[in-house]
């Protein structure tokens, strides 16, 4: 493993990640006021004790309790819809990659069509379909919604794995289908489906605050956008309230920040192409402005065509 | 030749795209338990506001219009009918005002928004990380940092920052709407000097994270390019920096330009509640308002239409594609 170079972006973002997810976990066992209870007046200041530590939000509630609370439901919500979007974008590009045939017609067709259907349409007509929203629904929805650009990016590359020889050989010996995938194929595109998962998550985060911007956030719970909607309708910006309305602003650009950027940096650690090594700069040193032909040898795990072909999907698609 | 059957193949999967896109548009809401009109009707009374009497005609008329009566692949045809008449339906909420008159007045203003912070976020990103990724040493790993950030900051928390900060605190421009108390919208040189304050905010909060999102993947597909055999072999053929920038360049933007073709989809949803954070009066107020009412034939319609110009935005990527790549018009088909 100590060919695995961690980079200082590598800690700094997994330092942002732990920060968020200690916010979003710990946080409710430190602040143990009940985020629906009311303790103060509209907009009150922030104050020196520990549940008025940034004020009231416009029901007279603890801002830093809803924050907490908050950044649980949408980390919640984020882990749930990312791991239902990534487990149908796997399994589908997966299938559709190494099978080829009629079934990867059906399948690319479907997340094609997929893809061109704007996923805030989607997710938006779901969700005005459902009467009781939960955040568990609500992940649902999002996550039933935003798998097919990792399906069509995975099956890219099981396309190309299928052609190695280490398949064939698989299929010699007897291996049965199933094993073939699991054993042979999904290995070689763990490293992508880590960085894609780490996007659905970001993704569907965001998606879950702009849902509830519109007013389809989930009903009973409070989070990041459940907190931000209130905030945009008690004109607390316009008011200059500032404590109601940034710290869900900042906590939501904070997860989204640190998880992109851990993407990018797991990027560069499983995928030498994109790194500039000391090579690199070696060759610019000596008057070259470009990288030189750093790394073009170096075994890339898979075909960095994938990335290639979808060039940081999430970050520009998805519903923010 | 290659170019019309690539061409022609692009606009079939339109159409199919766009017959899902109506069927989803129709059926999803419709998942709802019971008759769409019931729920509707009693969410509508709960809400307050709507009479008696106005509640019957509403009935009737969305029976009628419908044809709720009918089965619902029918229903689905009467609406499809609908939709080709360009009739969008009525309105709930603002009952007499068809949904066309309100469509049509927020319309203009999202396009007005989004189409120039699309096209110049796109060019201005490219230009960035491709110069990131050229120039590399400090001015890469500052521009690459900065994108990544402006990117990853979602459209409305930029808006919500920057509607703070030079809005409420500087107080230099507007902080809501899109002109000013007693303009009325016309084409005069008073009312847009007026609107194009209003017009810098919600422009700007969208610009700056679109031109982050494009530079980060221009970055990484230059730098990827420049690792390239092409490259290499050139550089061994002794061809100038400059001209392999050229080749490196032309390689390097046709992901991109499918790449606008995934963003847009993106772009449109944050400009949707971009919207809502400045009051700006285009299609996300006005799905925001109809939501709030539970106006269905209004988020229908406004959902259609965003669906609408997300397909047809595709189509001119790909028609833009087959133009400018070469491997699609000599190949039979291009990628699927």
């Amino acid at each position: 493993m100590k060919s695995i170079n961690l980079t200082p972006r590598f800690w700094f973002a997994a330092v942002l990640v732990l920060l968020t997810l200690f916010i979003g976990l710990i946080g409710p066992f430190i602040v143990r006021t009940d985020p629906d209870t009311v303790i103060g007046g509209l907009y009150d200041r922030p104050s020196g004790s520990l549940p008025l530590l940034l004020g009231t939000d416009n029901e007279g509630q603890s801002v830093l309790a809803n924050l907490v609370y908050g950044t649980r439901t949408s980390l919640l919500v984020g882990l749930v819809a990312g791991l239902i979007a990534s487990a149908i974008g796997l399994v589908l590009g997966l299938i559709a990659g190494y099978q080829g045939g009629w079934l990867d017609d059906v399948i690319s067709g479907l997340t094609n069509v997929a893809l061109a259907i704007p996923s805030i349409v989607l997710v938006i007509l779901l969700g005005i379909a459902l009467n009781d929203r939960s955040s568990l629904a609500l992940a649902f929805i999002i996550g039933i919604t935003s798998w097919p650009w990792m399906a069509r990016a995975v099956r890219a590359q099981s396309t190309s794995i299928r052609a190695r020889e280490h398949i064939d050989v698989a299929r010699l010996s007897g291996a049965s289908w199933a094993s073939i995938l699991t054993r042979d194929v999904l290995p070689y595109l763990l490293s992508y489906v880590v960085m894609a998962f780490v996007l659905q998550v970001s993704g569907a985060i965001l998606a879950e605050a702009a849902l509830s911007l519109l007013g389809l956030g989930p009903s009973g719970t409070t989070s990041l956008g459940v907190m931000l909607y209130w905030a945009l309708q008690w004109g607390s910006i316009r008011t200059g309230a500032i404590w109601a309305f940034l710290p869900p602003t900042v906590m939501l650009t904070l997860i989204a920040f640190s998880l992109l950027l851990l993407q990018s940096s797991l990027d560069e650690v499983f995928n030498p192409r994109l790194r500039r090594g000391k090579l690199a700069k070696r060759k610019t040193k000596g008057g070259q402005a470009l990288p030189g032909p750093v790394a073009t040898q170096a075994p890339t795990p898979i075909g960095t065509s994938g990335i290639a072909d979808n060039p940081v999907p999430a970050s520009t698609g998805g519903t923010r | 030749m290659g170019l019309t059957r690539y061409l022609g193949r692009r606009f079939l999967w339109f159409l199919g795209t766009l017959v899902v896109a109506l069927l989803l548009n129709f059926f999803l809401p419709r998942l709802i338990p019971g008759n769409p009109v019931d729920s509707i009707v009693s969410n509508l009374a709960r809400g307050g506001g709507v009479g008696g009497e106005d509640l019957r005609i509403i009935y009737e008329n969305y029976n009628r219009e419908f044809g709720l009566d009918k089965p619902l692949w029918q229903q689905f045809f009467v609406y499809l009918g609908q939709l080709a008449q360009g009739n969008l339906g009525t309105s709930f909420a603002q009952y007499p005002a068809s949904v066309n008159t309100l469509v049509g007045d927020s319309l203009p203003w999202s396009i007005v928004l989004q189409v120039p912070a699309i096209l110049i976020g796109w060019i201005v990103g490219n230009i960035l990380g491709a110069m990131a990724a050229f120039r590399g040493g400090w001015f890469d790993r500052g521009a690459f940092v900065t994108s990544l950030f402006a990117t990853s900051i979602p459209y409305y928390c930029l808006a919500i920052l920057l509607l703070f900060i030079c809005g409420v605190q500087l107080g230099v421009l507007p902080i809501g709407g899109a002109y000013s108390f007693g303009l009325t919208p016309e084409f005069s040189a008073a009312f847009f000097g007026d609107a194009i304050t209003y017009f810098w905010l919600p422009f700007w909060s969208l610009v700056v994270v679109f031109i982050g999102g494009q530079a980060v993947g221009m970055r990484s597909m230059a730098i990827y390019e420049l690792g390239a055999d092409y490259v290499n072999y050139g550089r061994g053929l002794g061809l100038t920096d400059n001209r392999i920038t050229g080749y490196v360049f032309r390689n390097a933007m046709l992901p991109q330009i499918t790449g606008l073709a995934l963003s847009i989809s993106g772009l449109v949803g944050g400009a949707l509640v971009t919207e809502l954070v400045f009051s700006y009066p285009g299609v996300g107020t006005l799905l925001f308002n109809a939501i709030s009412t539970v106006d269905y034939p209004v988020i229908q319609a406004v959902t259609l239409i965003i669906t609408l110009a997300v397909l047809l935005a595709n189509f001119a990527v790909d028609i833009v594609n087959g133009l400018i790549d070469p491997r699609i018009r000599a190949a039979r088909s291009g990628e699927r």
